[in-house]
């Protein structure tokens, strides 16, 4: 030890040694390394990931100009596992300017600073699987798009620069689109397709489903043609952008926001930057904060700091607007569900709006029952969150948590301990939020709030309410049925015994028959009473209601 | 909600005659339910429960009598299926008594597959129909025609049976100790047997194997007995032949199984008073003079016999039995021998006396049994 200590008098110490080596990483470098990070950890789902990051941008794009999104998807097999990714959308375009940041730079967005219900959130997306291409193919991202009938088109090709995450235009000029407005992408990446769970079909068509107003037309590797088309004329209820609610701010944000307020005194800063702060609550925060109201933010320390964000947790607070959120409502839901999906019954509910941790959200779940869906195995969960399917992890996802939580058995399906109900059914449940948790950035799975837990399994049980009562009326018209053919079935032999002991003739077996008919049928209401006795013994101890249940089944 | 609508047709009970010939006695019932049925009423069908809580021990008989305990079985959509299968079994049945034919319980299963729809899945379906049928007419399945496959038991010993011949009637006597190493077989219907025989007792034995070692070294010969092997627990034939024999001939009769609850409380119990399931026949199916002279617990000790340990379902047994068994209820000499077995968690088998060479058992077991009233049970 004290030789080296000697030794390191003369050279350079570890220390040094380190430094030189110590350097800024850059973001893009930094996720070229982690590409299961987004998402990109194996070639299957690096094509579903692409194409879910390019229409998820697409149809935000539409919704916020206020136009019916229309969007095609083309895959094309450019053989050795690699894969031409074509997206197009009649968005509103994109100016020349902001083109290289958007689809060439990382965390380049305008999502993330806003507290609105949208997609995307973070700007990784789209930008992300240019990374991936151009890691795996060589190849750049090309882009063409279009701001207005009257204007030209504008192309280009683009490289990230991952150690700079700076994006690199490669080449770029005018063209001609025949279209509006607009925007194409076209992108190579190295993927892998297969069709089935997790697969881009699975995933557009889950899309369709949750956003009825879209119509998708895609093109599969193998040029098969497939068209979801829209449901409804009908928008999205723009989300309104809201100012966050003191209860979701952590300290670091706090810090931060504390630092980049224009507000000059503490008191306006808690009035304007934050929702649902008066300046009676403003005033309340700062005394339990025992700070004063006109404290400059930019002059407030660490510890004062710490001070308000304890005496926000110790205020009682109004609930944050909820009408930032867009749910799709449930008339939409079972409009997507029916034409996307051929069961026999529907059902969906739109829960009102709840708050976890400051955020506003609106729980939907939605069934299908029946018809041609496959009965011997565990229900297809189909996870949503912002109108995007959640296509990976199920098991980590609170939805799962919900669905497996809830009692299935009373509506009808069958279900063991810990384990999603069995049955012809699909069940549906979406999350709206201005900002959806998720378990991780590649955004699949979403975390285990308790409140959203909560609200989610109480969704479920309304629809499952809604699945009992059809259900059991389906098995009771099934038993009438069964009863029915029952008494056709044995009538002729009771009359055929009597008529070999009692040597009847043939008009007397007639009546027999036809009188026991009369009786069994008309008395039907009868049987409630007079069959407990009979019924445990020859297995048929199903109860009748009154009336004849002729409706439900459709 | 259905009692107030009193126009919808009400229940109609229908009388099931318990005398006269069995089939007036079907056409009767049927002429019941026909009559019902055009009046647009629903004919209802009283048979007795057929278990052992339905049944109670009578001392002075010496055998179970079924109670009142009874099932309602009224004609509605869901009994329609039942209803039509008891009706055709009705038919069949009168049918063979009318021809002076004879069906097995399997023939009958079989028949039931011309029914279309009515007909039986399997036979123990049939077979709970005949047996309903039985209760309601109070009857042995012989008399409506209908045969077991069962074997009734293996006889031998110092007993002539005067049978028929079945081709010409003419009458055949069967010397049941000259069966060479074989044995005379009891028929499915025994009513009609005679006997002549001097032989002082009846052995009724468990096991095959036992019977053989007897037979083999004549033990009836020594005894001047009647051996009978009831293979398990006795079928009603068995049961009826033993009880005909005992009453012409005035014969006492002597059980010999194992020492478990199984050969006490199934088969000897069965043998002397019937059973639960067969209650309304038990006065013709039982033996109530017999007595036990199997292994007991006291033998165990005595003969220092090797034991196997009791098994959960022989305590479950016991305890069913001392609960439940009208018999062993009121035999504080039963209760005593079972909770002692019990205690031992023990039991030992008929050929567990080979322990002390082969013939033990004749030489010295049934000797000293026999000689000794005290040790036997009742």
């Amino acid at each position: 030890m004290a030789k080296d200590a000697k030794e390191n008098k003369e050279t350079l110490t570890t220390a040094d040694r380190l430094a030189e080596k110590q350097r800024d990483i850059g973001v893009a470098e930094f996720f070229a390394r982690n590409r299961h990070l987004l998402g990109f950890d194996n070639k299957r789902k690096a094509l579903l990931m692409t194409v879910k990051e390019a229409v998820d941008n697409a149809l935000d794009a539409c919704e916020e100009a206020v136009i019916l999104p229309e969007i095609s998807v083309e895959l094309i097999d450019m053989q050795n596992d690699r894969f031409r990714v074509i997206v197009e959308d009649n968005g509103p375009g994109i100016v020349k300017k902001q083109v290289p940041n958007i689809f060439a730079k990382l965390l380049y967005g305008s999502k993330f600073h806003t507290f609105k219900q949208a997609r995307g959130q973070q700007g990784i997306g789209i930008s992300a699987a240019a990374l991936y291409g151009q890691l795996t193919t060589g190849r750049p991202i090309k882009i063409l798009t279009k701001i207005g009938p009257d204007k030209p088109a504008y192309y280009c090709e683009l490289h990230i620069d991952t150690k700079n995450n700076k994006p690199e235009i490669i080449r770029e000029e005018e063209k001609e689109w025949k279209k509006e407005h607009g925007t194409r992408l076209e992108l190579d990446i190295e993927a892998t397709y297969q069709k089935g769970p997790q697969s881009v079909d699975q995933y557009l068509k889950e899309t369709a489903i949750v956003n009825p107003h879209v119509t998708v037309i895609y093109t599969t590797p193998k040029a098969e043609q497939f068209v979801f088309p829209r449901a409804t004329d009908q928008l999205p209820k723009e989300p309104k952008e809201i100012k966050p609610h003191p209860y979701g701010i952590e300290l670091g944000v706090m810090m931060k926001m504390v630092k980049w307020t224009e507000c000059r005194t503490l008191q306006a800063f808690l009035t304007q930057e934050f929702s649902r702060v008066g300046s009676g609550t403003a005033k309340e925060l700062c005394e339990k904060a025992a700070l004063p109201p006109n404290t400059k933010p930019a002059d407030m320390t660490p510890q004062m700091i710490e001070r308000l964000v304890e005496a926000i947790k110790n205020t009682k607070l109004i609930s944050p607007p909820t009408d930032c959120i867009s749910p799709i409502t449930s008339e939409l839901i079972e409009r997507g569900l029916k034409k996307e999906i051929k069961a026999e019954f529907f059902c969906s509910i739109t829960r009102p709006p709840a708050v976890y941790r400051g955020n506003p959200f609106v729980i939907e779940a939605a069934i299908a029952y029946g018809g041609e869906l496959p009965g011997d195995r565990p229900s297809e969960v189909l996870r949503f969150a912002n109108r995007v399917p959640l296509m990976y992890q199920q098991g980590a996802c609170a939805i799962n948590e919900a669905v497996i939580d809830t009692n299935w058995r009373p509506y009808g399906l069958n279900q063991s301990q810990g384990s999603v109900p069995q049955g012809p059914v699909i069940i549906l449940v979406h999350l709206a939020s201005v900002w959806a948790p998720f378990t991780s950035e590649a955004k699949e799975a979403i975390a285990h709030y308790p409140e959203i837990i909560k609200e989610m399994k109480l969704a479920l049980q309304e629809c499952g309410r809604l699945l009992g009562s059809y259900v059991n009326k389906k098995k009771r018209v099934q038993s009438e049925f069964k009863k029915r053919s029952y008494i056709e079935k044995y009538l002729p032999h009771i009359g055929g015994a009597l008529k070999e002991i009692l040597a009847l003739n043939d008009t007397q077996e007639r009546k027999v028959i036809e009188s026991l008919k009369d009786v069994l049928e008309t008395s039907r209401h009868a049987i409630e009473l007079d069959s407990v006795e009979g019924a445990g013994e020859d297995g048929f101890g199903l109860e009748f209601e009154e009336e004849k249940t002729d409706e439900g089944e459709e | 909600m259905a009692k107030d609508n009193k126009d919808e047709g009400k229940d109609v009970k229908i009388k099931v005659k318990r005398d006269g010939k069995v089939s007036a006695r079907i056409v009767d019932l049927s002429k019941g339910i026909f009559d019902t049925i055009i009046k647009k009423d629903h004919p209802q069908i009283e048979t007795p429960i057929r278990a052992l809580s339905n049944v109670s021990y009578d001392p002075k008989s010496g055998y179970f009598v079924l109670q009142d305990t009874t099932k309602t079985r009224t004609l509605t959509v869901n009994t329609v299926k039942t209803f039509a299968q008891t009706l055709r079994m009705l038919a069949l049945s009168k049918n063979l008594v009318d021809t002076d034919d004879i069906a097995t319980k399997r023939e009958a299963y079989y028949v039931s597959k011309n029914w279309g729809e009515a007909r039986f899945h399997e036979q123990p379906e049939s077979d709970t129909v005949m047996d309903d049928i039985e209760a309601m007419f109070m009857v042995n399945r012989e008399q409506l025609g209908f045969l077991p496959e069962e074997k009734g038991g293996d006889v031998a010993g110092q007993l002539i049976v005067v049978d028929k011949d079945p081709e010409t009637g003419k009458e055949v006597k069967i010397d049941c100790t000259k069966m060479g190493t074989g044995a005379y077989s009891v028929p499915s219907s025994v009513e009609e047997l005679k006997f002549e025989t001097k032989a002082k007792f009846i052995l009724a034995i468990e096991t095959a194997g036992m019977y053989q070692r007897l037979v083999k070294h004549f033990y009836w010969k020594k005894a001047n007995c009647i051996l009978i092997s009831m293979g398990g627990v006795p079928t009603r034939a068995c049961r009826r032949f033993i009880r005909r024999l005992s009453d012409d001939k005035k014969l006492p009769v002597f059980v010999f199984t194992d020492g478990d609850p199984y050969g006490w409380l199934n088969i000897y119990r069965t043998l002397k008073v019937g059973s639960g399931n067969a209650a309304h026949i038990n006065q013709y199916f039982c033996v109530p003079q017999a007595k036990f002279i199997g292994i007991t617990a006291q033998d165990i000790i005595k003969y220092d016999l090797p034991t196997h340990p009791l098994k959960e379902i022989d305590i479950k047994r016991v305890k069913d039995g001392i609960k439940n068994d009208p018999f062993i209820q009121q035999s504080p000499q039963w209760q005593k021998a079972l909770n002692d077995l019990v205690k031992m968690k023990k039991r030992a088998e008929q050929q567990a006396l080979a322990k002390h060479g082969l013939n033990y058992v004749i030489t010295t077991y049934l000797p000293d049994k026999m000689a000794d009233p005290k040790s036997w049970l009742p």
